[in-house]
């Protein structure tokens, strides 16, 4: 019988979840301390996210002929519990962090698990400056709690987690890395992401983290316009060993702009030939109500855990990844 | 054509007229971007290695290989020629091209001949083949020297480590995926 079919989880996965737990109770505490809410998201909803490089999975009433012929309105597994989290912020809890899961169909590699889990938290009157720093304040200090240093190290290279990080911003690590300018290929997203992908990536966060600040305005998501220069946005991802942790946003307050935004996905994935999921309205309409200025950001957990521990793949310090379910 | 979700390790594709085999991939996507496979590729004529990255949905190309059973005539010169027993085609390869299965080839051996675009890139021998010593020193009793093993030069010029027993005229069973001796055959040739 294959070792992987007997149902067990093996000894090395098991002494990582010991860790793991570890790295989880020192997350919470981390929040904890500075008087964050931790909150609980559904994890089926109406609305999966509008991202267009986000496929979700849907979700059936039921298996039989009965319940699919029910006109309730369509369900999906979140991509990230972002609209939710954004209705707390508009009900009045400025500072709230969850640990849950999110879904991504058809997301599966070293780095990449189609369940996994998101460490998301925001912080009132804060954009990506402030969010920047708690990242790299709680990254550091759980490596110096977990491995007694802030260095790590992975396939032969030695990198020092400790504050503050490398900031650059996408311009830069463009004409850095790949040899040309932003502007030049900003209008083209297949040039932009192939570089990103096979130039940039690759070189950031070799011996130190990098933030990769300044993103082109035309890729905000749901961040804010940069307030100091409209050609960006207020939106930053952090790179260890060329690994992305998370992505953070000074958040986009404007509930015209942000429908005119995701009626732009919507479009842009029925171009493309992708499910076209339904705009969530309540989340518009918390956002007509009011959403304090705020920075939120969203960092892959099971990365963080297996940077942390040296694993090699995401799912080395899962119990039960797709593969082994 | 293969599609990006196909890609494998061992997957066989050509890029530009070029025959490559897939040693490693991995599946990349930025947060907010478009889905990659990198992958590390092997170039099946020089061995050389490269990177290249295709965005998911692009295709890639199958490599045009066909695997013939042929058995070795001969070699003459640099240039080893080889049969299709069924159709009595005759091709020659060069030793460089044959690398390390030249070492394991005698007359009248069946081997699998790999062709990209009906040329030649090389041979896969058996797993096992019989080779006769040639040369090797006498192993010596009570040798307190710690060796447990000696060299020993092979008919077809491959040298293997053996045993301190065997002899000068005796046939080996050798491994052609490592290069190691497994035992002594008795065969009489």
């Amino acid at each position: 019988m294959p070792a992987d079919s007997s149902g067990l989880v093996s000894r090395t996965v098991v002494d990582r979840l010991v860790q793991r737990h570890r790295i989880l109770q020192l997350t919470r505490a981390h929040f904890d301390t500075q008087a964050f809410v931790e909150v609980e998201t559904p994890a089926v909803v109406p609305s999966p996210g509008l991202d267009v490089h986000l496929d979700a999975f849907g979700v059936s009433a039921g298996s039989t002929a009965r319940d699919l012929s029910t006109t309730r309105e369509p369900r999906f597994l979140g991509t990230s519990p972002e609209y939710q989290m954004k209705r707390l912020l508009a009900s009045g809890m400025p500072n709230i962090y969850q640990v849950c899961r999110a879904f991504r169909r058809d997301e599966e590699g070293h780095n990449h698990q189609p369940e996994f889990t998101m460490l998301e938290w925001y912080r009132a009157s804060a954009g990506s400056h402030e969010l920047m720093r708690d990242t790299e304040e709680l990254v550091a200090s759980i490596a110096q709690r977990i491995n007694g240093t802030t260095v790590l190290e992975r396939e032969g290279q030695r990198l020092d987690l400790a504050t503050p990080w490398t900031r650059m911003t996408v311009a830069a690590a463009f004409e850095r890395y790949a040899g040309c300018a932003l502007d030049d290929v900003v209008a083209d997203e297949d040039r932009f992401f192939r570089l990103l992908v096979e130039r940039i990536e690759p070189e950031l966060g070799r011996t130190q983290p990098v933030f990769l600040t300044h993103y082109p305005a035309s890729m905000a998501s749901l961040a804010r316009i940069d307030p100091n220069d409209p050609r960006y946005a207020d939106r930053f991802e952090a790179y260890v060993f060329g690994i992305e942790l998370c992505n953070g946003f000074g958040e986009l307050t404007d509930p015209v702009e942000q429908r005119a935004r995701l009626l732009t996905d919507q479009a842009t994935r029925k171009t493309l030939g992708k499910d076209v999921y339904p705009i969530d309205e309540r989340f518009l309409a918390a956002l007509e109500h009011g959403l304090p200025d705020s920075g939120g950001n969203a960092l892959g957990f099971d990365r963080l855990v297996m940077l942390l521990l040296g694993a090699a793949r995401v799912e080395d310090v899962m119990a039960f990844p797709a593969s082994r379910l | 054509m293969y599609d990006t979700s196909e890609i494998r390790k061992n997957l066989k594709i050509q890029i530009d007229g070029v025959p490559f085999t897939v040693v490693d991939f991995q599946f990349v996507k930025p947060g907010k971007g478009q889905p990659f496979t990198r992958c590390r590729l092997r170039n099946m004529m020089t061995g050389s290695q490269l990177e290249r990255t295709w965005k998911s949905g692009e295709k890639l190309e199958r490599a045009a290989l066909e695997e013939r059973q042929m058995q070795f005539l001969y070699v003459e010169g640099d240039f080893y020629t080889f049969m299709d027993t069924a159709n009595y085609d005759q091709l020659q390869i060069s030793k460089e091209q044959l690398g390390e299965s030249a070492q394991y080839l005698l007359d009248g051996t069946m081997v699998d001949v790999l062709l990209f675009n009906e040329r030649p890139i090389g041979v896969t021998p058996p797993t096992f083949v019989e080779l006769k010593v040639i040369r090797t020193d006498p192993g010596f009793k009570g040798d307190t020297s710690g060796n447990t093993t000696k060299p020993a030069t092979l008919e077809t010029g491959l040298t293997v480590n053996v045993p301190l027993f065997v002899n000068e005229g005796e046939v080996l069973k050798i491994d052609t995926r490592t290069g190691e001796y497994m035992e002594r055959v008795k065969v009489s040739r």
